[in-house]
């Protein structure tokens, strides 16, 4: 157990700059992200969760390497991404799953040659036999049976369930260390919603592969997550077990989402906090707590200081001045 | 028991599908469709991608493109058959006593002209009003849907996505409708906008008594906000009842399945229960119930004969053949 963590990121910032005009003297910047540290052990699911906006998506294209940071570290299995590790070893064994299942597959390529092309890449299999079987075996585990039907077809003739699962097949044929899954449910009906998140978990369990389970809801993310990571323009606010997390969630922003999570009962609807307004732009991120001008019970300190995170229960911490350090737990 | 405010029966459509070199095919959108509202109720109108629900608000508001037509059944509303009507008389209906909220309306918006003089547009083509009256009117409307009125003259692009949604609800208001048609309205934003528009929608149905249709794939958003369900699959009603009937009694196997694949926040970490296989395709429905080639719980009957809806209690209605009740067509 003592294996290095998967994943670790310590103190991230992702500023884009803003483009001004000549008479603007010192440059502005969005602040996508913002000193965001978590890490992700092997075998484990970490959820990011929170708005459009807040930043989830960065994170994951920084992760990969699709934009380069402009401060902090990221190592990945004990070496640093950037310097230390060849981005295309990174890009075998760190995979991506994007949003859009109709955007995310080229229409004019069959399903073969979508999941050829990254053993090609790699230099993966010797002869064009032995690439085909590993994308059959890879089109099997992600539940598309039997995979030689799917081989010859092209993504149009899929429906979004199976175009996703092919997206999956696609991450999965390298056999990755580490999945990169954005929003990869938040298009897809309800009931086909459910067989993509079991697929997950079952390729979790399976090949022990570490996932990093991007989205909004976080009706969806209690199924399979280890941990849950709460984000607010650009910070993490709140993170911690998922069950803990859910029961006995502690900042005023992880309340209100939950509170907000519809509930398939009539008989359950609860008191709902519900925000006024949108994030913030990250262009300009309010002084002090940067939740306060929609926080609910924000007091005046809240204006003033930036919280720091607090200890409120094993592996449990959260960014909030109002909530008390519980010192008692933090032996266990 | 009060009059009801729609009441839609047995409204069948179709569409016809053209192929180059084929023979046209045609599409069975919808099939005996039937359900009431009463005045200020809350309908959802739920199921999967290509159920038929947006078809069946088009169908009730005479809207169908032209390769669809509506082949039998009425729409009453306030007593009235809509079918009967000329055009000239359903224009008087459309948007005065009932307006839509199209699907995606986020990007329905014009992009070239103000958001305000969308909605007065909306306005000066149904009434004759002066100018001062149509502006009274759109700041009136605007602050009902919580957009501040410094943002009448900003267009859509500098609006968030949560309050173009908010436009296009002041937009479909605009003529003191009577029933509002919501087709998706919350697909696509974050939870918290969600939150947000569907209280809105039941801020304004307090304040005005409106009567709203609310078409969803998201059970969970229905349960938020409907007095009752209507469940669709394949162009039928699977199954219709009130919102507790639906959600702690459901008596058909697809609303039961549907049910069992929503993530519970209550139960975390348990297995979600999915539906095998895809919905019909409308041009090549299977014979007997739409529903058997994904159903676990089916007998051989289910593969031949297409089940009748039965009435099993008061207000609820499912059509399947595990179910016995009095045949609910005799209304």
């Amino acid at each position: 157990m003592s294996q290095p963590p998967i994943l670790e990121v310590r103190d991230l910032h992702k500023y884009f700059p803003v483009r001004q005009s000549l008479l603007q003297r010192s440059p502005s910047f969005v602040k996508a992200v913002d000193g965001v540290s978590f890490t992700l052990e092997r075998g484990e699911v970490l959820a990011i969760v929170g708005e459009s906006g807040c930043g989830k998506t960065t994170i994951a294209r920084t992760l990969i390497g699709l934009e380069a940071p402009t401060s902090g570290k990221m190592i990945f299995d004990s070496r640093s991404i950037g310097d230390e590790i060849p981005l295309k070893e990174l890009r075998r064994r760190a995979q991506m799953v994007f949003q859009d299942p109709y955007e995310s597959l080229d229409p004019r390529a069959t399903i073969a040659e979508t999941m050829e092309e990254p053993l090609i890449v790699h230099g993966i299999g010797r002869s064009s036999a032995e690439r085909t079987e590993c994308a059959c075996a890879a089109l099997d585990d992600a539940g598309l049976r039997p995979a030689t039907d799917f081989l010859l077809r092209y993504p149009h003739e899929l429906s979004g369930g199976q175009r996703q699962r092919v997206v999956i097949a696609g991450a999965m044929v390298l056999e990755p260390d580490l999945l990169i899954a954005d929003e990869p449910v938040s298009m897809l009906d309800v009931s086909i919603r459910a067989e993509i998140l079991n697929l997950l978990n079952e390729l979790r369990q399976k090949r022990g592969v570490s996932i990093v389970f991007i989205t909004h809801d976080l009706g969806t993310v209690g199924y399979f997550a280890d941990r849950i990571a709460v984000m607010y323009l650009g910070r993490i606010v709140e993170t911690g077990p998922t069950a803990e997390l859910l029961k006995n969630p502690q900042h005023p922003y992880t309340k209100a989402l939950l509170s907000v999570v519809p509930v398939p009962n009539p008989r359950l609807r609860r008191e709902r906090v519900i925000l006024q307004g949108e994030t913030p732009n990250a262009a300009s991120i309010p002084p002090g707590c940067r939740f306060h001008p929609r926080c609910p019970i924000a007091g005046e300190s809240c204006r003033i200081t930036d919280p720091p995170y607090v200890q409120v229960g094993p592996n449990h911490s959260t960014a909030c001045l109002l909530v008390e350090e519980q010192a008692s737990d933090l032996q266990a | 028991m009060s009059e009801p405010l729609l009441s839609i029966r047995r409204l069948t459509a179709e569409f016809t599908l053209q192929q180059r070199g084929a023979p046209d095919r045609v599409a069975r959108a919808l099939e005996d469709v039937s359900f009431d509202m009463l005045p200020g109720q809350t309908v959802g109108l739920v199921g999967e991608s290509g159920c038929g629900k947006t078809t069946t608000l088009l169908a009730a508001m005479r809207l169908l493109p032209a390769n669809g037509r509506i082949t039998s059944g009425e729409v009453r509303y306030k007593g009235k058959d809509l079918l009967t009507l000329s055009e000239r008389e359903m224009r008087e209906y459309r948007w005065k006593e009932m307006s839509i909220v199209f699907q995606g309306a986020m990007n329905a918006l014009n992009p070239v002209m103000k958001v305000g003089d969308q909605i007065a547009e909306a306005i000066t083509l149904h009434h004759l009003m002066d100018r001062q009256q149509v502006e009274a009117r759109v700041i009136e409307l605007l602050e009902l849907v919580g957009i501040p009125r410094s943002r009448r003259d900003q267009y859509p692009h500098q609006y968030s996505g949560g309050m173009r949604q908010r436009a296009m609800i002041a937009m479909a208001l605009a003529c003191k409708p009577s029933l509002l048609f919501a087709d998706e309205p919350t697909t696509a934003l974050d939870v918290m906008i969600q939150a947000q528009v569907l209280e809105l929608l039941r801020h304004i149905q307090q304040t005005l008594g409106l009567a709203i249709v609310l078409v969803t794939h998201d059970l969970g958003v229905v349960a938020e906000v409907c007095d009752s369900v209507v469940v669709m699959y394949g162009g039928k009603v699977a199954e219709c009842g009130t919102a507790d009937q639906i959600y702690n009694h459901a008596q058909h196997p697809y609303t039961q399945r549907l049910l069992a694949s929503f993530p519970d926040l209550e139960r975390p970490g348990m297995q979600l229960a999915s539906i095998p296989g895809t919905p019909p395709r409308l041009t090549e429905l299977p014979s007997g119930c739409r529903f058997s080639p994904r159903c676990d719980v089916k007998l051989d009957l289910c593969m031949e004969v297409d089940p009748p809806a039965v009435k099993l209690e008061e207000g609820h209605v499912a059509a399947c053949h595990l179910r016995r009740g009095k045949e609910a067509r005799s209304a």
